[in-house]
């Protein structure tokens, strides 16, 4: 079967007007299939672009893709719990739910997508899940081959998708507070908005000088790309159905036209590793985690047929 | 104001023997596997201590919970069923859970054990712990370390079950259950693992100016002058570096500990009914001291007396501590 | 918290010099078998705790005294004898600290976790090892200072209580740590 590509939520505080940009471009030029929009990360960013939601949306669709509206990972304020209550109810898009609190304000029979915030880790999760309308999984980024495998098995019992983060920075923690705001002297009430300022993450450092984490907001993430493009033979062969691609501060349509040939078999992984090395990147790829290793590390194919 | 049931930890069969004598009206422990969040080395107890523990603290009037709060990653989903069946049979008094599998498990299988939602599971709003109270029968939630006093009053008002609340050890800010740091650097999660910062992958490594380097896997997570003390390399307590701190700051949190004695009577008035102590990779040393000296605050509070805090402000001595997020927004 | 300083002792020891001494090692030896030969005996889950380091090489620096101690505890071949400090036996974990420090420790009287991370121990090596011989010695209930120290009679038990009253003197400040 071959998977389908798909465009995670953006994760990063950009501008209505970069964001709406971002989105002209992938409904016209980007090969891929669903594109999920909405705010994942801070509430406090989300009436920046809710009011493009619906425009933005009818753009993409217009370009043949299929839109899912995403909900936060974190709720806790009340304005968080309306926002997750106003999602659950029935819309006119379908929607990916990232935390129990949306699931507990789900309309019976309201059928939704599950996001890799809320911790999908084995097939009991699932069928739980799947019993009660969700129709897509996205599993946890530290999420390894063999567990991903017995999950794709069971989604395809269940009659549900089953979906993999194959680029991007990995999410690896999120909290209550606000870590941009912190490095700035200010809190999350008072923040400023300063995680505009870096698009693609504030760089955090080791005291010896290795680059090892971002932070964005409440969410610290993994400074390496996740780039899981020579495993998409092996995913597409358990049956993963869709690849989630994280949308960084890179020519994303030139990432997912490389994944797309993947996924069609018209290129193998050496010829996309050369097309990768054609795209400019500010961080190295990882695929650690889907190897059961560190999820820092770059496990090379020479050494992948011992893994 | 409710009973302030005394939660505490035990990571070992003496340990928990001394928090019952200490006056625990509950021990939380776990197996040592990786069905429970701390799956250190030389900790936790086998199927023959616990059924002992369990008969040790039943005579006594104390209660023993289990902790099955990791999440499963598929494949290993035998090893939490069994770890349920095992404590059922040896008569626990409640499961910690954190992954809805493991929940449903034991609430189909085991309906007449009670179910905790572990702090693991995060659910910080009544929404969400109203789901798994509707779909689990959940009798009891440990609310994340990041809610004020007037957050858990409002709670309580919107929730049908108990609440239990962390009140002394470990502060820490990370959303629980949600923190694959460890397992970035490491190839160890914390989620299926039930590892943070396994001490196999720890290295002190002194530089050629003689200050030291706490490392995790291949990263530096702290480096310390020559007379400065080096802490234990967790991520989150790490000092990094970036364009706003040249020369490095405690990018997530200070190294604090946290003490919620002054607030008790405060934390029973707004409905907690159990209160935490973190702690089951501290000694039996620590957790007698701790235990004791809450017991003495709570018996207090309850008999409408002062309660003596300024022994629970010495068990915190040189260390800083904090009344984190209970007391205001401020740090978020 | 562990130390970075390789400072010994802040306290004052009755015998300064006596680290540099040269001491026979040989008389202690057999002393130092039956000790732990009893601590085996007393305590056997403390083997099961240890798990696959019951096969690991420690070195105890005890580091006002001019000695130092190598404990492998395997409890089919334990080891536990005095070697001299220019000629530790290869090990993968290291533990240095005063006689006060580790006496407190055996004495099951203080938090453990704050002496192994606090400045008074210097741990290098398997970090894992250390941790899991902590955990291990917390588990043992009485203390097994007093077990050795009844091994030598009323002697043994009146050397003991002049020891624990000096380290309660030179207390320790027990910090917390996590």
């Amino acid at each position: 079967m071959t998977p389908r590509l798909t465009i995670g939520p953006i994760h990063y505080f950009w501008s209505a007007e970069k964001k709406q940009d971002f989105y002209a471009r992938i409904a016209d030029e980007a090969p891929v299939d669903t594109v999920y929009l909405g705010e994942v990360i801070c509430s406090k960013r989300q009436p920046f672009f809710d009011q493009h939601i619906e425009a933005t949306a009818e753009r993409l669709e217009r370009g043949g893709k299929r839109v899912v509206v995403c909900g936060l990972a974190e709720v806790m304020l009340k304005r968080e719990r309306n926002a997750e209550r106003d999602l659950a109810q029935d819309g006119p898009f379908e929607i990916e739910i990232n935390n129990a609190a949306g699931l507990f304000h789900l309309p019976a029979g309201r059928a939704h997508r599950i996001g890799p915030f809320l911790n999908v880790y084995n097939e009991q999760t699932m069928s739980h899940l799947a019993d009660r309308g969700a129709t897509h999984v996205t599993v946890p980024v530290e999420m390894p081959s063999a567990s991903v495998e017995a999950m794709a098995a069971r989604a395809a019992e269940l009659g549900i998708g089953l979906e993999v983060q194959v680029f991007g920075r990995a999410g690896l923690a999120t909290s209550a507070r606000c870590y941009h705001a912190r490095a700035y002297g200010r809190t999350k009430d008072n923040c400023q908005f300063v995680c505009e300022e870096h698009a693609d993450g504030l760089p955090l450092d080791t005291r010896n000088g290795e680059a090892f984490l971002r932070v964005n907001g409440i969410q610290t993430q993994s400074h390496s790309y996740v780039n899981l493009f020579a495993e998409v033979p092996e995913m597409a062969r358990m049956g993963v159905t869709d690849l989630r691609l994280l949308p960084q501060e890179a020519d994303m349509v030139a990432v997912a036209t490389v994944f797309d040939s993947l996924r069609t078999g018209t290129i193998g992984p050496d010829e996309a590793q050369a097309r990768f090395d054609g795209i400019e990147m500010t961080a190295p790829f990882s695929n650690g985690f889907w190897h059961g290793e560190a999820g820092h590390r770059r496990i090379q194919a020479a050494s992948r047929e011992l893994a | 104001m409710t009973a302030g049931e005394l939660v505490c930890p035990a990571g070992t069969p003496a340990s928990l023997r001394t928090a019952v004598d200490a006056g625990a009206d509950s021990i939380y422990c776990g197996f040592q596997n990786a069905t429970n969040a701390r799956n250190f080395p030389g900790l936790n107890f086998t199927s023959q201590e616990l059924g002992k523990a369990v008969q040790y603290a039943h005579e006594r009037g104390s209660r023993v919970l289990l902790a099955l709060n990791t999440y499963p990653a598929a494949g290993n989903f035998d090893l939490w069923r069994d770890a349920a069946g095992l404590g059922a049979q040896l008569g626990v008094d409640a499961f910690i859970v954190a992954d809805m599998g493991v929940a449903a498990y034991i609430a189909e299988s085991h309906p007449d054990v009670r179910l905790h939602l572990s702090v693991q599971a995060a659910a910080a709003s009544p929404d969400a712990i109203r789901y798994y109270v509707r779909e689990f029968g959940v009798k009891r939630v440990v609310l994340p370390r990041i809610l004020t006093i007037p957050e858990i009053r409002e709670i309580k008002k919107e929730i049908p079950c108990e609440i239990e609340t962390f009140i002394f050890g470990n502060h820490g800010l990370m959303v629980e259950g949600r923190c694959s740091l460890t397992n970035y650097a490491t190839g160890l999660s914390t989620n299926m693992d039930g590892v943070c910062s396994p001490a196999h992958l720890v290295e002190y490594r002194r530089d050629p100016d003689g200050s030291m380097s706490s490392r995790l896997g291949p990263f530096t997570i702290d480096r310390f002058d020559p007379q400065e003390s080096a802490g234990y390399p967790t991520i989150c307590k790490g000092r990094y570096c970036n364009e706003a701190h040249p020369e490095g700051y405690y990018a997530f949190e200070e190294p604090i500990s946290l003490n919620l004695s002054r607030l008790l009577p405060e934390l029973m008035d707004a409905g907690v009914n159990a209160f935490k102590i973190e702690g089951r990779q501290r000694s039996r040393a620590y957790v007698k001291k701790v235990v004791a000296a809450f017991r003495a605050a709570v018996d207090d509070i309850r008999a409408g007396r002062a309660p003596a805090l300024a022994d629970l402000a010495a068990l915190t001595e040189g260390q800083k501590q904090t009344e984190g997020a209970f007391q205001t927004k401020k740090w978020r | 918290m562990l130390t970075s300083d390789l400072e010994t002792s802040r306290r004052p020891w009755p015998l300064p010099a006596l680290a540099d001494l040269p001491v026979p090692l040989l008389p202690l030896q057999p002393v130092l078998y039956r000790i732990v030969r009893r601590v085996a005996r007393l305590h056997p889950e403390l083997f099961d705790r240890l798990g696959p380091h019951q096969r690991t090489d420690f070195v105890i620096d005890l580091t006002d005294l001019p000695l130092a101690l190598h404990l492998r505890p395997n409890p089919r071949a334990l080891l536990l004898r005095a070697v001299r400090k220019d000629r530790l036996p290869p090990h993968r974990a290291h533990i240095a600290g005063d006689v006060f420090t580790l006496l407190r420790l055996l004495d099951a009287d203080v938090d453990g976790d704050a002496i192994f991370f606090s400045r008074e121990l210097v741990i290098s090596g398997d970090t894992e090892a250390v941790v899991t011989l902590r955990n291990a010695l917390d588990d043992v209930e009485g203390s097994i200072a007093e077990d050795v120290a009844k091994m030598f009679g009323a002697p043994g038990r009146f050397a003991l209580s002049q020891l624990r009253g000096l380290a309660d003197t030179n207390d320790h400040n027990d910090g917390m740590t996590e």
